[in-house]
């Protein structure tokens, strides 16, 4: 350390790996407690009850219609509210930047973006209760103005998809404006300029510059929201006590006892949320690379 | 003649104004609003009425003085303290290492400190649980060199403060990298070495108070995952405020209504803070 100490900008290429020790504290950490978890699970999906390697725990897994049920339902949740999060937190960061609202409205609304995005597990779902439940505050003002009961008069249920998809926008729009005010803020002047000077209307600048330059930020930021959704666990299992079979809810049943009598199943599930995360996050980020062209 | 020109003119500047009012983005807000604040008033107005025709503090006396609150948030506290603690010893001289000898490891690295987003929480526990309830044997042999993790408690909170600063991870590693951005780490190293320092008193005393708002901002956000999470506390059996939140809630009505208000407050305050640290930049996390 000390001899390094004493030459910074000369290190000699036989000790070039000493360097690499700097790093080794966050390797290892990453492999005990990161990689060699998620490889368990990996590996125990390929793996049957014998301890011997199997393809049948994956073939399984898109046989058993309970688990595809499961998988389809998470998938409708996740994207419903990335897509009806994401456009009303569009038009929100729209409405305070480039919108013509008052300044002081913006820094307001990002405030209280950045809290209700980690408002979310237990707390989230009492307060949906609270307003949405069966003698919640919504509720009642819906029976009092309409005289409609939600629960006895429509199909409503807030322990259902639609209830869980309306608690998850809480966190879901506000991610969409924490991310997508900057974005709208890198829109130029110049751009807008140019395009009037040129003759183009304002439907035409946003239809023709604006719009196709933030359309990469907004489909990257909607997959952002999908994961987000997908693999959340505590909000849906608080609301709906586990009784609605999203994937992460069944997940966490196989782990508190083995419900599928197949541990090796259990892991192919989690492995099938992985990859479908991965997938997610690679599409995000060449969509993301995509957005740096324009945006900063 | 000219009275009904002016008059003209008035109302057309009248049309203006109102055009140039932006009904639409008031329209969106005035939702995004009434989105935000519905489910918190209900929450509040909810937990207010604990006692029949009379709106009191009753539930959040209730609630606080519960001793079981008070030892589970506490140890949510201490969680997350440790948590920040380990983050912060694991990530910055990481950090700044990158930065000023080893470049070529940074796109590694970041790969790792992204990967929490395609682990969720309830599959890292997963893994977590089936790789530690097992003992660690010296390798290649039967001895045991340590019990399995999962079964004792000082082993339970290693797993949850391990996972943790995973969950972290993605968060923290970014406000360090940026905060160690808008600093010269090389020369402030230089100087430092030129006077004698050594690594440790390096990293202590020069680099950690000159990247202190970005170590804020992570902590503060590390701070706001953890205190309330629920996935691994209770898959891990580590009693903390969320498991204790959400078993309240399947016996009482008002008293977690009160905590979940409560806890509201309490993001706030972290938010707040950071707003006030990072100028504005708003940070985003994901423990949901």
């Amino acid at each position: 350390m000390a001899q390094t100490a004493l030459k910074p900008n000369a290190p000699l290429p036989a000790l070039d790996w000493k360097k690499w020790l700097g790093v080794l504290p966050f390797f290892l950490f990453a492999l005990l407690f990161l990689v060699l978890p998620s490889l368990r699970l990996v590996i125990g999906s390929f793996t049957n009850n014998d301890g011997q390697f199997t393809l049948a725990n994956i073939i399984q897994l898109f046989e058993e219609k309970s688990i595809l049920d499961a998988y389809w339902l998470s998938i409708r949740v996740s994207a419903v509210t990335a897509l009806g999060g994401g456009i009303f937190g569009f038009l929100l960061a729209y409405s305070v930047t480039v919108g013509g609202l008052p300044r002081p409205l913006r820094s307001a609304l990002i405030t209280f973006s950045g809290v209700a995005s980690n408002f979310a597990g237990v707390p989230l779902a009492f307060a949906f209760i609270a307003t949405l439940g069966r003698t919640g505050f919504v509720t009642a003002l819906i029976e009092n103005l309409f005289g409609v009961n939600l629960y006895k008069q429509t199909n409503f249920d807030l322990y259902s998809f639609a209830g869980l998809s309306l608690t998850y926008m809480y966190f879901q729009f506000p991610l969409m404006v924490l991310i997508m005010a900057p974005a709208l803020d890198g829109l130029k002047r110049e751009w807008r300029e140019a395009a009037e000077n040129l003759g183009a209307s304002a439907t035409q600048y946003w239809l023709r510059v604006a719009f196709p330059v933030l359309l990469p930020s907004i489909l990257g930021s909607m997959i952002l929201l999908f994961g987000n959704a997908f693999g959340a666990y505590a909000t849906a299992y608080a609301l709906t006590g586990g009784r609605l079979g999203i994937i992460t809810i069944q997940i966490g049943a196989q782990i508190r006892g083995d419900v599928l009598h197949n541990p090796g199943l259990g892991y192919a599930m989690a492995m099938g949320m992985v990859v479908i995360m991965a997938v997610s996050l690679v599409g995000y980020s060449w969509l993301q690379r995509k957005t740096e062209r324009w945006l900063k | 003649m000219a009275s009904t020109q002016d008059g003209k003119v008035a109302e057309m500047n009248m049309l203006a104004r109102i055009r140039r009012i932006p009904f639409w983005s008031w329209f969106w807000f005035i939702l995004g609003a009434l989105y935000f604040i519905l489910p918190l008033y209900a929450t509040l107005k909810f937990s207010l009425g604990m006692e029949r025709d009379v709106i009191g503090f009753k539930a959040y006396g209730r609630a606080f003085e519960d001793p079981e609150f008070l030892s589970t948030f506490l140890y949510s506290n201490v969680l997350a303290l440790m948590t920040i603690i380990a983050s912060i010893v694991l990530i910055v001289p990481t950090a700044y290492w990158i930065r000023l000898r080893l470049p070529e490891a940074r796109r590694i690295v970041e790969f790792i400190t992204l990967l929490p987003f395609v682990v969720p929480a309830i599959i890292l526990v997963f893994g977590l649980i089936r790789i530690y309830s097992s003992p660690i044997n010296v390798p290649f042999t039967e001895m045991t060199l340590l019990q399995p993790l999962t079964t004792f408690e000082v082993g339970t909170d290693i797993l949850i403060v391990a996972g943790y600063v995973v969950l972290g991870l993605p968060y923290m590693y970014r406000s360090v990298d940026t905060g160690m951005r808008t600093v010269d780490v090389r020369t402030l190293t230089e100087a430092a070495q030129s006077l004698g320092a050594s690594w440790f008193t390096i990293i202590v005393r020069v680099i950690l108070p000159n990247i202190r708002a970005a170590l804020l901002s992570g902590a503060l956000l590390t701070f706001a995952i953890v205190v309330g999470e629920v996935t691994l506390a209770s898959f891990l059996g580590v009693p903390t405020f969320g498991p204790y939140l959400f078993l309240l809630g399947q016996h009482r009505a008002y008293e977690p209504a009160a905590l979940s208000f409560a806890s509201f407050l309490l993001t706030w305050a972290a938010m707040g803070l950071i707003q006030l640290f990072t100028g504005g930049q708003g940070q985003v996390s994901g423990a949901h």
